[in-house]
């Protein structure tokens, strides 16, 4: 029953609790704390350098206010939490995918520009020439040191090991007496070194760091210690980092600043590199080749799984489809046990199941002919195995489906090709096969899209093993998309690629939307969507 | 010939086609019902076995014995690095909080979808079913990278926290399963509705009190769902958690199919066995429930 829309949109009219003051007070009162919190978090996002994020949590921000204030909007608000973490959890990190798949963004690119740069000024050196303090030392009971440095201008420190440098009289700090070189003879605890005693511990000193932040010093020789110096300093109008020690100028060349000569600087920084890394892809025959065996497996794998469980689960239902058969119901029962297991669990069994050597099936298979198929090793028996372990997981529910979808059929259809002489297979073909497939057609779709990208068995099973040789990603013969982009990003020996991972996502969504468009426009799906909506 | 007799030798050649059909499908099914149920069998049989080799495997061990599942249960050495009674806590809390939050969201954005009339309310619909056509497996990469710039600044949801795990959940709770709620909200006469906004209940007291009881058999074939989604899920936890005693059953079970544990598939097997009966025992005190609320679902939505 359809309600007549009034002017603001609303079939109910909108409450008409939101015109009295305290009703207006609640609701400033709970933006006021949700904004409160998301300035925060916004701030905190962009001081941690994550910019697109801070600029996300803005927008949702802004989506709630409106929401929670505008009265037309009222319907809104019962589904804003869903909303948010939707906003959140599902759209963003789609849009942030197609970010970092133009960046470079892995291992040696895992820093932003400026914090690159920055890492690079809190390196220190220590100059050579010569140093600005003169220094004594102390050691304590417990061989802790303390040092006491004069500079030339006759300012003195206490120096303990990294922590800041004190300016102290006698008196402070446990500092006794100066002698007239303006050392002190004693400090608290600590026992004064000469040239001499001094000589023993000359290593342990030189190893230590004196002071903290922007002054360090380090002991240099017998006679000398030095402040250490920041090793790089940036010129942001050249954009240019240069090596105070050696002279040498690096810049910016793809992530890496870079010197004349091709010396690299690690940590590198992401960059912007547009559709560098599908280029690369499509360009590089090592990458290349191992993506397009990929990508052709992952379409026969899915193309094969939805077509034997589908064969399969079909057959059964039309076997199983007498309904007069005694002990039907056991049968399916029984039948329909391993599709209750959870899959992740039966696709391990599975593992140990086939595993060469303390796997049953191969002691059998040997013990019976005297060999069995490598099923690890082997590419293409790997393939033969994961498509056999799918079939078990995925027939029943065909096995389900198509029996229901048999018994929509009526009967009398058969009735009448029976009398015009259709024989088994006529019937088969020309009725029960389209009539099925009218019902079951998005649900093969659906199972094509499910095996698509159907991680877990071949992660779970296998690992996507074995391996490809040669290939400079990691990439295993029945690796299909989504497994091949999870081992580029975080179990890559060569580091995580996130920025190439997510490429490769891309092209997975690109696959997707075509074949569910494809979808939609073929059965006409969106209309019935349309319809019940 | 009489015309009895050729009859009956015709229905004798019948009733003979249908023995030998009968016959083969009783054999078919034997075939087939081993082919379903061995895999089955063959764990039961491993996690009684302490020989902790398959290779010499009888249906039922020689020296059958629980030595797997103690090591898995009580305290020991074994079980203080891979703690799996914590595993398995750790699965049934994520799965609950998760169905928890995602029934309250999912039923109360389906009133909103059924009961009011808004502007975008067709596009939003549509546009809901869009995003699930990516799900948060696809972009696990970019989830990943999200959860680690999240928990920097707010550490409670970071990476190896179950909560930054409920919360990557929770982005796909607004789903499919909105069009199965929505469908059964839209089987609810509005007069009831009106009725009660005519006594001067609010929109809430409506949903509360008169609504979400008659929802009862589709909330509980979402809740469901659900459960044995976030239950049964691998490569997000495998993702966004670190340390051994934050891992669900999926991740632990994994550590024992891996290289060193080959040998000791005995202890997989058990665990496996106990994790797997939550949603066996889900699935068969409740199918006719699941089949029944799915159905209903799909004829009213």
């Amino acid at each position: 029953m359809e309600q007549d829309v009034n002017a603001s949109g609303l079939g109910f009219s909108a409450p008409s609790k939101t015109t009295t003051v305290s009703r207006i007070l609640s609701r400033l009162f709970v933006l006021f704390i949700i904004d409160a919190f998301a300035s925060w978090l916004v701030v905190s996002l962009w001081e941690n350098s994550s910019v697109i994020l801070a600029i996300a949590a803005i927008i949702i921000t802004l989506f709630v206010n409106v929401v929670i204030w505008r009265a037309e909007l009222y319907p809104l608000r019962w589904m804003l939490l869903g909303l948010v973490l939707m906003a959140m959890f599902a759209i963003y990190p789609i849009l942030y995918n197609v970010f970092v798949s133009t960046t470079n963004y892995g291992f040696g690119h895992l820093l932003t520009k400026d914090q690159a740069i920055e890492q690079f000024e809190n390196i220190k050196y220590l100059p050579e020439e010569g140093g600005a303090y003169t220094w004594t030392a102390y050691v304590s009971e417990g061989s802790e040191f303390a040092v006491w440095l004069q500079k030339e201008d006759g300012t003195s420190f206490l120096a303990l090991p990294n922590q800041e440098l004190l300016a102290v009289q006698p008196g402070e700090e446990g500092i006794g007496e100066l002698d007239e070189l303006g050392i002190p003879l004693t400090i608290e605890g600590y026992e004064r070194l000469n040239r001499l005693t001094v000589v023993r511990y000359i290593n342990d000193l030189g190893n230590l760091t004196f002071g903290e932040g922007e002054n360090i010093v380090q002991i240099t020789s017998l006679d000398m210690a030095a402040e250490l110096q920041p090793k790089y300093i940036y010129n942001p109008d050249t954009d240019t980092l240069t090596d105070q020690q050696t002279g040498i100028e690096y810049v910016p060349v793809d992530g890496n600043f870079t010197s004349a000569d091709g010396d690299v600087l690690t940590p590198g920084f992401q960059i912007f590199i547009g559709l560098q890394n599908f280029v690369d892809f499509f360009r590089s025959p090592a990458l290349r080749g191992p993506l397009v065996l990929i990508i052709i497996w992952n379409f026969v794998f899915a193309f094969l799984s939805v077509a034997m469980t589908f064969a399969l689960g079909l057959a059964v239902a039309l076997i199983f489809n007498d309904r007069d058969l005694p002990g039907r119901k056991l049968i399916t029962t029984l039948l329909l046990i391993p599709y209750t297991i959870p899959s992740l669990i039966t696709i391990m069994v599975w593992r140990g199941l086939l595993n060469p050597e303390v796997g049953i099936i191969n002691s059998t298979l040997e013990g019976l002919i005297g060999w069995a198929p490598p099923w690890f090793t082997d590419p293409i028996w790997a393939k033969v195995a994961i498509l056999l372990v799918n079939l078990w997981l995925g027939y029943p529910y065909f096995m389900l489906i198509c029996s229901g979808a048999l018994q929509a059929i009526p009967t009398e259809i058969y009735g009448a090709a029976k009398v015009d002489g259709a024989n088994f297979w006529q019937r088969f073909w020309k009725i029960t096969l389209p009539l099925l497939l009218v019902a079951v057609g998005p649900l093969l779709v659906a199972s094509f899209i499910f095996n698509f990208n159907n991680f877990n068995i071949i992660f779970l099973f296998i690992e996507g093993g074995p391996p490809i040789a040669g290939a400079s990603t990691e990439a295993g013969h029945t690796d299909i998309l989504i497994s091949y982009v999870y081992n580029l990003a975080f179990q890559g020996g060569r580091g995580a690629q996130y920025g190439q991972a997510a490429a490769i996502t891309m092209i997975i969504f690109v696959i997707v939307t075509i074949i569910t468009l494809l979808q939609f426009r073929f059965t006409q799906m969106w209309e019935e969507v349309s319809e019940n909506v | 010939m009489s015309s009895t007799g050729f009859f009956s030798s015709f229905k004798t050649s019948q009733r003979r086609q249908r023995q030998i059909a009968l016959v083969l499908k009783y054999l078919i099914s034997l075939i087939l019902i081993s082919f379903a149920l061995f895999p089955i069998i063959w764990i039961i049989s491993a996690s009684i076995n302490p020989a902790n080799s398959l290779a010499s495997q009888k249906l039922i061990p020689d020296n059958a014995t629980l030595q797997n599942y103690e090591m898995l249960l009580t305290e020991n050495d074994f079980s203080a690095i891979y703690p799996y009674t914590q595993w398995f806590i750790n699965s049934l809390k994520l799965a609950s909080i998760t169905t928890l939050f995602s029934i309250s969201i999912t039923t109360m954005a389906a009133y909103a979808f059924s009961r009011f009339r808004f502007r975008q309310r067709q596009n939003m619909l549509r546009g809901i079913l869009l995003v699930q056509v990516f799900p948060s497996l696809l972009v696990v990469v970019a989830v990943f990278l999200l959860i680690q710039q999240l928990g920097r600044v707010i550490p409670a949801i970071n990476l190896d926290t179950h909560a930054g795990l409920i919360l990557v959940y929770l982005g796909g709770a607004m789903g499919i399963n909105i069009w199965l709620m929505k469908g059964y909200f839209d089987s609810i006469p509005r007069e009831i509705d009106e009725s009660a906004m005519v006594d001067g209940a609010t929109h809430w007291q409506i949903f509360t009190r008169l609504l979400l009881p008659l929802m009862r058999p589709i909330i509980i074939v979402v809740a469901i769902l659900s459960f044995i989604f976030v239950y049964g899920d691998f490569i997000l936890a495998q993702t966004l958690l670190k340390t051994t005693e934050q891992y669900p059953l999926t991740v632990g079970l994994y550590i024992f199919t891996s290289g060193q544990f080959s040998q000791q598939w005995g202890i997989f097997a058990a665990g496996a066995l106990m994790g797997a009966l939550p949603i066996v025992i889900i699935y068969l005190i409740l199918q006719d429930q699941i089949v029944g609320g799915l159905t209903q679902g799909a004829v009213k939505g």
